[in-house]
């Protein structure tokens, strides 16, 4: 698997303080691949999908996302700012608080990146930015600010930002775990065609039924070590795992998607 | 009862123009290089780097902590004997001030960036933004909203404390404002004349602070 893998993370470990959160995690995802992390709050997911993109700096282990690979621990050394952020630009991540800026408008938010950060031409940014402000359903929003857009739209656009870099392998933190239940499914539906389109994609998700419809790979963690992982539906149909059975009681595992109200 | 008598200033106006230009002029450039002073230890104190971060500290305090009376006094006096620099009054009381004030912005700015959102420069990190970049595009443009109230504040406070100035025979307002005192005899007069003048020119200054507030407080 490895020599077709898109993310590849070896033996990570990462503590806060005396708090061990990750202890020698191995994650392998395809090219194209979906997988969903899930597992109780303190689990340390959300700490492992900030590793790959390294806003989190693993204390040991190893990163590679396509071909670039970091290692940590054992002497080696930290990263540049350069190089991090050089590594950063090709990983879009979604976060839960959405992180959208508020003192842009909606286009210039997904503009941001491509001219700041990939130094295109304001006009091709300005393109690109209501390109992917279309595909996420938005493209009248663009002159708005984003404290006058409702949670799932602001999410929509922190999606458009973020693809906007056409990054190889998108990242989602709770994309959905901050919204009015009625919101979620808009945004559910976006990562849904994303996942249609093959982007490579690590989703830290409490949306079982999703995480059962989208992801082909699932990964149940708790307390720092990865539990129970498996494809999707057979991991939610069948925990093998006493902890992984225990936190799916708390779900509804099938059923229709949260339906999207308004229409992309 | 005292006899007020106002109409004698009249001959002394041109000295008190000079004064208030010397003044105002004074403010500007304490202001702006207190702004730039500000910077440097606001960043400072924010450093990665601990030497850093004590050298900034060391400096805000030390300027925050003493009396702006005995730093402009011990630049003009001390200065000169401990490293061999001589000064004209205006540049020492100039440095002075700018540092006194610097000591105060950089806590402004240092507060107004630190207040921002962390999830704000992560999101610009996530894009593949440097430290730097995330600071000059996202951080900044919204801390600096915030700080301008205060950075406002403590301005028309400088613009109070150039007075102190007067003590190294720097020409300001207070200055000529004793000269004209000594000739005319007449410092009541005087010296309330120079408190309307300062009231004038910060009065109308505290009410749009006071209206960028508030606007600060609705935007929010």
């Amino acid at each position: 698997m490895s020599d077709t893998s898109k993310i590849e993370i070896r033996g990570l470990r990462k503590s806060f303080g005396s708090n061990e959160v990750l202890k020698n995690i191995n994650l392998d995802v395809a090219k194209g691949g979906v997988v969903a992390l899930i597992g109780p709050s303190g689990s340390g997911k959300s700490t492992l999908l900030r590793c790959i993109n390294l806003l989190v700096v693993p204390d040991g282990g190893s990163v590679r996302v396509g071909d670039t690979r970091f290692g940590f621990g054992d002497g080696s050394k930290l990263p540049e700012v350069k190089t991090l952020a050089r590594f950063r630009a090709t990983t879009g991540m979604v976060f839960q608080h959405f992180n959208l800026f508020p003192h842009m408008t909606t286009l210039q938010n997904v503009m941001e990146g491509p001219v700041t950060v990939r130094r295109m031409a304001k006009a091709d940014a300005e393109k690109l930015a209501r390109t992917q402000l279309a595909k996420v359903g938005l493209a009248e929003k663009a002159d708005q600010y984003p404290a006058t857009l409702s949670g799932g739209q602001k999410q929509r656009v922190a999606i458009a930002r973020a693809l906007a870099m056409e990054p190889d392998v998108m990242l989602f933190d709770e994309a959905t775990s901050a919204l009015d239940p009625e919101l979620v499914g808009e945004v559910l539906t976006v990562i849904q065609q994303l996942a249609s389109e093959g982007m490579t994609m690590v989703i830290v998700t409490h949306e079982i039924a999703f995480a059962r419809e989208v992801a082909d790979r699932l990964i149940f963690m708790r307390d720092g070590v990865v539990v129970e992982e498996g494809p999707a539906r057979q991991v939610i149909d069948n925990p093998k795992e006493a902890a992984t059975r225990a936190f799916l009681s708390h779900f509804h595992r099938t059923g229709a998607l949260p339906p999207a109200n308004t229409t992309p | 009862m005292y006899q007020w008598d106002f109409g004698i200033l009249w001959s002394y106006r041109w000295l008190f123009l000079n004064g208030l230009g010397v003044t105002v002029g004074f403010t500007v450039v304490i202001v702006l290089l207190g702004l730039v002073f500000g910077l440097f230890g606001a960043f400072g104190t924010l450093s990665r780097f601990k030497a850093v971060r004590l050298v900034a500290l060391t400096f805000i305090e030390a300027f925050r902590c003493t009396p702006i009376l005995v730093q402009l006094i011990w630049f003009y006096y001390a200065l000169p004997i401990l490293a061999g620099v001589e000064m004209t009054p205006i540049t020492a009381s100039a440095l002075a001030l700018s540092l006194y004030g610097g000591s105060f912005y950089s806590e402004i700015i240092r507060g107004g960036i630190i207040s921002i959102d962390k999830g704000q420069s992560e999101a610009g990190a996530a894009l593949g933004m440097t430290p730097g970049q995330g600071m000059r595009r996202i951080v900044l443009p919204q801390a600096i909203k915030r700080m301008i109230p205060a950075l406002m504040n403590q301005s028309i406070i400088q613009f109070k404390n150039t007075s102190l100035v007067s003590v190294l025979a720097v020409p300001d307002l207070v200055y000529q404002s004793q000269v004209a005192a000594h000739d005319s005899y007449r410092p009541l007069e005087t010296y309330t004349a120079v408190a309307v003048a300062y009231a004038a020119i910060l009065i109308p200054l505290t009410i749009i602070v006071r209206r960028g507030e508030k606007r600060l407080a609705v935007s929010e």
